[in-house]
């Protein structure tokens, strides 16, 4: 069978050229990073030169990159590390509505263990206002953290300016560039972050490895203690092949943004107005143009179910993802989709592409040809559809 | 995550449709929990002689909806009023945790449409 793979905000196929630098750190140069001898010391130095190309990535200086275990992993300690280090200074932390929930669900916790927390709103477009972050900022405001670009429906977020006032107001700025890394453009000094996420697997790195951005001169308290690897910053010996794995992704991914930008850009665009050309009461989540990701096509089919969807392209070799409640694990459908306003209804039909460096035109046509087909059988089975077009005729 | 039975009943629905003055018609869910099933019964004498459904949902909701359809056909009431959602669940092979308590309303709505045709036919009399 056929299959189109466009979900790669979930992960993203290994580089070929990523899996064979990594291959060698398991079975030849396999050494413990810490370790004194020869075999040691080539794994350093592997793993000193990935830290530099993951710097490179986002103008940072090496030694203030920390690997982790992921773009979890990395918010957890940017989140719990600072709230730790600044407890005495202050008890406020705010975020907004539409983070990922390793953002989400860290704060949450922070807030039942005694921090106040704010959860800025944002708009139908799902941005976040300069403005409402300002008004939200106390005297004991000790952390901000607010993503790059949103994993569900693309919209970027005016960063810079969120970390200008942070910077003016003495807050530890956090973040997640999880999604946006390798997209765009990612400048810790123009976008004044303080802390950043960033992950492999998303950029055709490996599974299993992430980093947190730590700039010079903030303080961080460690989730994790043991033998002090990464500055004493997160002990544990070191993922060698995975984190060699990520550094190679970072250096091609600064090598192919613009052109892999440029051609994705083309494609989604082709692929949203092909759906809106093709379907009937379809409404597009998110921004249009500048303002969202390059690879992200995310629309509201009225009178389906996301699930249904996914179900049915699926049968015909078609990746996706939804933020209908039967995919979030939840009764609730995605709360992204819920906090740009839509009312649950239409969250539930909400079907996400997510394109990558691999994808065709010709995936681009197919995808087109099936899908209203599939949403036509789903509506003749809604009883939603129904009244619609009765409504329509009468 | 679905059996085969379950994507077999989700791509091939049996009884999809409506039924023109149907005898009795039962609705449950809502567009907010993002399932809502309708039934409709044709019942001569004690007889459900015919059977539609229309369903907005996931691929269980779709399922169990087809599945109850199929049960249901040429049964009485008595033995329509029987039917669990379990049952419905159990014959399709079974159905995802998660899925049993959102979306397994498939016998509900059947007895939702025999409650409507019963409540029909006190006001004919």
């Amino acid at each position: 069978m056929r299959r189109v793979y466009l979900d790669h905000s979930a992960t993203t196929p290994v580089d070929p050229e990523v899996a064979s630098v990594m291959m060698t750190y398991y079975t030849e140069k396999y050494g413990n990073p810490s370790s004194v001898h020869g075999f040691g010391r080539e794994a350093k130095q592997a793993l000193e030169q990935a830290r530099t190309q993951v710097a490179e990535l986002i103008g940072a200086n090496p030694k203030e990159i920390t690997f982790t275990s992921g773009g979890t992993e990395a918010d957890n300690l940017a989140i719990l590390g600072t709230a730790e280090a600044l407890r005495t200074k202050g008890k406020h932390i705010i975020t907004s509505c539409i983070e990922h929930h390793a953002v989400l669900e860290t704060c949450e916790h922070l807030e039942k263990n005694g921090f106040d927390l704010t959860v800025i709103p944002v708009d139908e477009e799902g941005v976040i206002s300069v403005d409402a972050v300002q008004k939200a900022i106390r005297p004991d405001t000790i952390l901000i953290t607010v993503m790059h670009a949103n994993n569900e429906v693309g919209s970027i977020q005016p960063i810079a300016e969120i970390g200008k006032l942070a910077k003016e107001h003495g807050i530890v700025f956090h973040v997640d560039a999880v999604q946006s890394l390798g997209k765009i453009p990612v400048n810790v000094d123009e976008m004044n972050v303080d802390l950043l996420t960033v992950s492999s697997h998303k950029i055709y790195g490996p599974k299993g490895v992430g980093a947190l951005y730590i700039r010079k001169g903030v303080r961080i308290v460690p989730l994790v203690y043991g033998g002090g690897q990464e500055r004493k910053r997160r002990s544990g010996t070191e993922n060698t092949p995975g984190i060699i794995g990520f550094g190679k992704a970072c250096e091609l991914a600064g090598q192919r943004m613009a052109e892999d930008a440029q051609k994705q850009i083309k494609l989604r665009d082709k692929l949203m107005n092909g759906i809106l050309d093709r379907i009937e009461f379809v409404k597009v989540n998110g921004p249009l143009g500048e303002k969202r990701l390059p690879n992200n096509v995310n629309v509201s089919i009225r009178y389906v179910e996301g699930e249904s969807l996914l179900l049915s392209l699926d049968m015909l070799g078609i990746a996706a993802s939804s933020g209908s409640a039967c995919t979030s694990g939840s009764l609730d459908p995605s709360h992204v989709l819920l906090g740009m306003g839509l009312i649950h209804e239409i969250a539930h039909g909400s079907l996400r592409f997510s394109l990558g460096r691999q994808n065709t035109e010709e995936e681009i046509d197919y995808v087109l040809e099936q899908l209203p087909k599939i949403v036509e059988r789903l509506r003749m089975m809604s009883p939603l559809y129904d009244q619609v077009v009765r409504s329509n005729h009468v | 995550m679905y059996t085969e039975k379950v994507m077999d009943h989700f791509t091939n629905p049996r009884n999809v449709g409506e039924l023109e003055n149907a005898d009795g018609v039962g609705e449950v869910g809502n567009a907010k929990c993002g399932d809502i099933m309708r039934i409709y019964l044709d019942i001569e004498g004690d007889i459900i002689k015919d059977v539609k459904f229309k369903t907005f949902g996931c691929g269980a909701a779709v399922a169990t909806s087809s599945m109850v359809t199929e049960m249901v056909k040429g049964k009485t009431i008595d033995e329509a009023l029987e039917i669990s959602n379990k049952a419905v669940a159990e014959a399709l092979g079974g159905l995802p945790e998660s899925k049993m308590h959102c979306s397994n309303l498939a016998a509900d709505a059947l007895h939702k449409a025999i409650e409507n045709y019963r409540d029909n036919q006190q006001k004919k009399e």
